[in-house]
């Protein structure tokens, strides 16, 4: 069990000597303090993404967490410390009994990639016998009205993602948006927090239209010619526009508007200019090494899924190293405290938010093969954290059960 | 006329004044080396280089420039009397920071793709070994014996103690997020470790290996995550230790006795390098983001001069004479 008590040895760490060549291999096996960790990816039945360059590999998110004990695992052959990874793939209706396996098996740390309803789902079930870092959902609730005790989020919230966008276009003085959303509840959703960043930014929306989705299959062998009648025609006659924001978390048109529109403007949101926690194009504060690692070991390029599994996993390392300590409650304890720096290659330190366990930090801006900006931008400060201009700060949050 | 030659020759060797160094400066995304004189503190050449220059280190009797291109994976030596590249050292992939032994030969480098720290011999242009270290090791350190040298490794956060002789690592000091430089004092009795992430400089005993301080820097307007220390270095006397704090675009003068900061001077965008003048009237910072340098006059510690080199500086040495 992974609450064994630490063995008082001020500065162990500091003098172990390295086996020859061995930086890497994990020191003293025997008496090493395991800290079980485990990823479960729930695979829902959706539609495939408009572009096959986005079909999901068969590791998404496992190669991410794999990767950071790796990384765990270097630091903790320095302090006795070893990480461990247990993985599930499961369908939604055994998620359940997914996370009630890994946790009987005594594993306490648990990332899931899962929608909103199935997050919480497992995260209810385990209780306090495990954490659970939310990986994937963006669902503003799960941070505020259904946030848990024993929830953190590394995946940001749609309002971060969002905000992190309406930042960008402020400073470039691209106030006027033309709001195209999709027809499903999550499309509806991200739109709802398109219209909050405008307002709380100083944006305007000359006008909202939906996109129906009528349903049939995503890909024909005439499609483009199709696209490029129907989106021309979709987007005309919109009111004076700097962008068109288009909230398609459905993945139903957003992709076929870039170079389709009526009026010849930018795309942004869930095309063109895309908010993202990570992007394989990311080279700024080191993150090549972070990219060469992964490319290194998966030999595909690291999706935002994975990054976010990774950073879950890292911070648990970061934990275990700083708090000297891989008991559950000094662990999670100094990861969820305002001792957490973990460096991300996104630039700031990142930390859990004490009001919702949401991961503050830094959101990409990428279009195409380029990383185009970081927000937040320059220009908005905060008393405490800039990385508090994204999304819900301590003042508004409704979130009444965590910490 | 051979008379009048060798007469202006000799005004000249005398018109020089002793203070005239030649500062060089590699510039990451200009793929060159830019040189600047001590005295008149204006760019006088640039000298095209491999890929990605970064680390510089220069040869204790001023003859050789190493510069690391890390995307050529290799080590280039610039003849300063030619200001040409006479040829290359094998480093491994990546290299970024290197550290001299005291007698001018091996070369260490960090290969921070690769976890290793490779000790290369420069006159026989091969390599002496490969030690691994941490995931990400870039910072380089070493004593002034030549005895131990230190690498910081950024994801694992730690500086690695490896005996010279046995090229083994032989203690391993936890330090902030993301350590990025390590420098011993001129009378070895202490070692700092900057952490970008971590805003801090450590300071390590390194006789026992053990954290004695950790100093933290707080500069009026500037958001503490701007506050990212990389580069340092350490006055001959060892009482003022300079401190470069990337995009806080300040250097942190930190007193080298009780450890407080004494000021912070305003310098250009993103500093993250250092270097002396051997006779240590100025300090050389270089400014990644504005592209230039910043001068600051040691004894009165303010910045004097800001000069423009090449795109986005990133390392710096000084010529001993």
């Amino acid at each position: 069990m992974t609450d064994s008590p630490q063995v008082p040895m001020a500065f162990r760490w500091a003098t172990l000597a390295l086996a020859a060549g061995g930086a890497v291999a994990p020191l003293a096996a025997a008496a090493a303090e395991v800290v079980a960790t485990g990823i479960i990816r729930v695979e829902e039945k959706g539609p495939l993404p408009l572009s096959r360059l986005r079909l999901p590999p068969p590791d998404l998110g496992f190669a991410g967490a794999e990767l950071a004990i790796a990384d765990n695992n270097t630091t903790g052959g320095f302090m006795g410390q070893e990480f461990t990874l247990a993985t599930a793939a499961v369908p939604p209706d055994q998620a359940v009994a997914a996370i009630e396996a890994m946790a009987g098996e005594g594993v306490r740390y648990i990332v899931t990639l899962a929608d909103a309803d199935t997050t919480l789902a497992m995260a209810d079930a385990v209780g306090d016998r495990a954490l659970v870092l939310n990986a994937l959902a963006p669902d503003d609730r799960l941070r505020g009205e259904d946030c848990r005790p024993n929830l953190l989020h590394t995946a940001p919230s749609r309002s971060m993602l969002t905000d992190a966008l309406a930042q960008y276009l402020i400073v470039q003085r691209w106030n006027r948006w033309f709001l195209i959303e999709g027809s499903h509840p999550a499309d509806k959703e991200l739109a709802e927090h398109y219209k909050t960043s405008a307002a709380k930014f100083g944006a305007k929306i000359v006008e909202e239209r939906v996109y129906e989705d009528t349903g049939g299959a995503r890909r024909t062998d005439s499609g483009t010619v199709q696209v490029q009648k129907q989106m021309p025609v979709f987007t005309q006659s919109a009111p004076e526009h700097d962008v068109v924001i288009a909230a398609d978390e459905s993945e139903v048109f957003a992709a076929y508007l870039p170079y389709h529109t009526w009026d010849p403007r930018p795309v942004a949101g869930s095309a063109g200019l895309e908010p993202v926690s990570w992007s394989s194009a990311q080279e700024a504060w080191g993150g090549t090494q972070l990219q060469t690692r992964f490319e290194k070991q998966s030999v595909r390029p690291m999706r935002a899924e994975d990054w976010n599994a990774w950073v879950a996993i890292r911070a648990l390392g970061e934990g275990a190293t700083r708090a000297r300590s891989t008991a559950f409650d000094k662990l999670t304890g100094y990861i969820e405290g305002p001792d957490l720096k973990l460096g991300v290659f996104k630039g700031d330190p990142v930390s859990f938010r004490s009001w919702d366990g949401q991961l503050r930090q830094p959101i990409l801006l990428v279009a195409g093969d380029m990383m185009v900006s970081v927000s937040p931008q320059d220009p908005f400060v905060h008393q405490v954290s800039t990385l508090d201009t994204l999304g819900t700060d301590q003042p508004e949050t409704k979130c009444k059960n965590h910490g | 006329m051979r008379q009048l030659l060798v007469t202006a020759a000799c005004l000249g060797c005398l018109g020089v004044p002793a203070s005239a160094y030649t500062v060089y400066v590699s510039n990451e995304r200009g793929n060159s080396i830019s040189i600047l004189d001590s005295d008149t503190l204006e760019v006088t050449d640039t000298v095209d280089v491999g890929q990605r220059p970064r680390g510089i280190n220069m040869s204790p009797d001023g003859k050789r420039l190493y510069v690391l291109t890390s995307d050529d994976d290799h080590v280039e030596v610039l003849d300063t009397a030619t200001k040409t590249v006479t040829g290359t050292l094998p480093s491994g992939p990546d290299p970024e920071l290197g550290a001299l032994h005291p007698s001018g030969n091996p070369l260490y480098v960090a290969n921070e793709d690769d976890n290793l720290v490779t000790a290369i011999d420069v006159d026989k242009g091969t390599v002496l070994a490969e030690i691994p270290v941490g995931v990400e090791p870039e910072g380089m350190g070493i004593s002034p014996d030549g005895k131990v040298l230190v690498n910081t490794s950024e994801t694992t956060n730690m500086a690695h103690f490896i005996d010279t002789s046995s090229h083994q690592i032989f203690a391993n000091v936890l330090v902030d997020q993301r350590p990025r430089f390590a420098q011993f004092t001129n009378d070895g009795k202490y070692l700092y470790v900057s952490a970008e992430i971590g805003g801090t400089v450590t300071v390590i005993d390194p006789a026992n290996q053990e954290v004695l301080k950790t100093i933290t820097f707080d500069v009026p307007g500037v958001p503490h995550e701007a506050i990212q220390p990389v580069g340092i270095r350490v006055t001959e006397d060892d009482s003022k230790v300079y401190v470069a704090l990337g995009p806080a675009n300040r250097v942190a003068v930190v007193d080298g006795k009780t450890w407080e900061v004494m000021d912070y001077l305003l310098v250009g965008q993103r500093v993250w390098q250092l270097a002396f003048t051997p006779d240590e009237k100025y300090l050389f910072t270089t400014n990644g983001i504005s592209n230039d340098v910043s001068v600051i006059d040691v004894a009165s510690d303010k910045v004097v001069k800001s000069v423009q080199v090449g795109q986005q500086p990133w390392g710096v040495a000084v010529s001993p004479n």
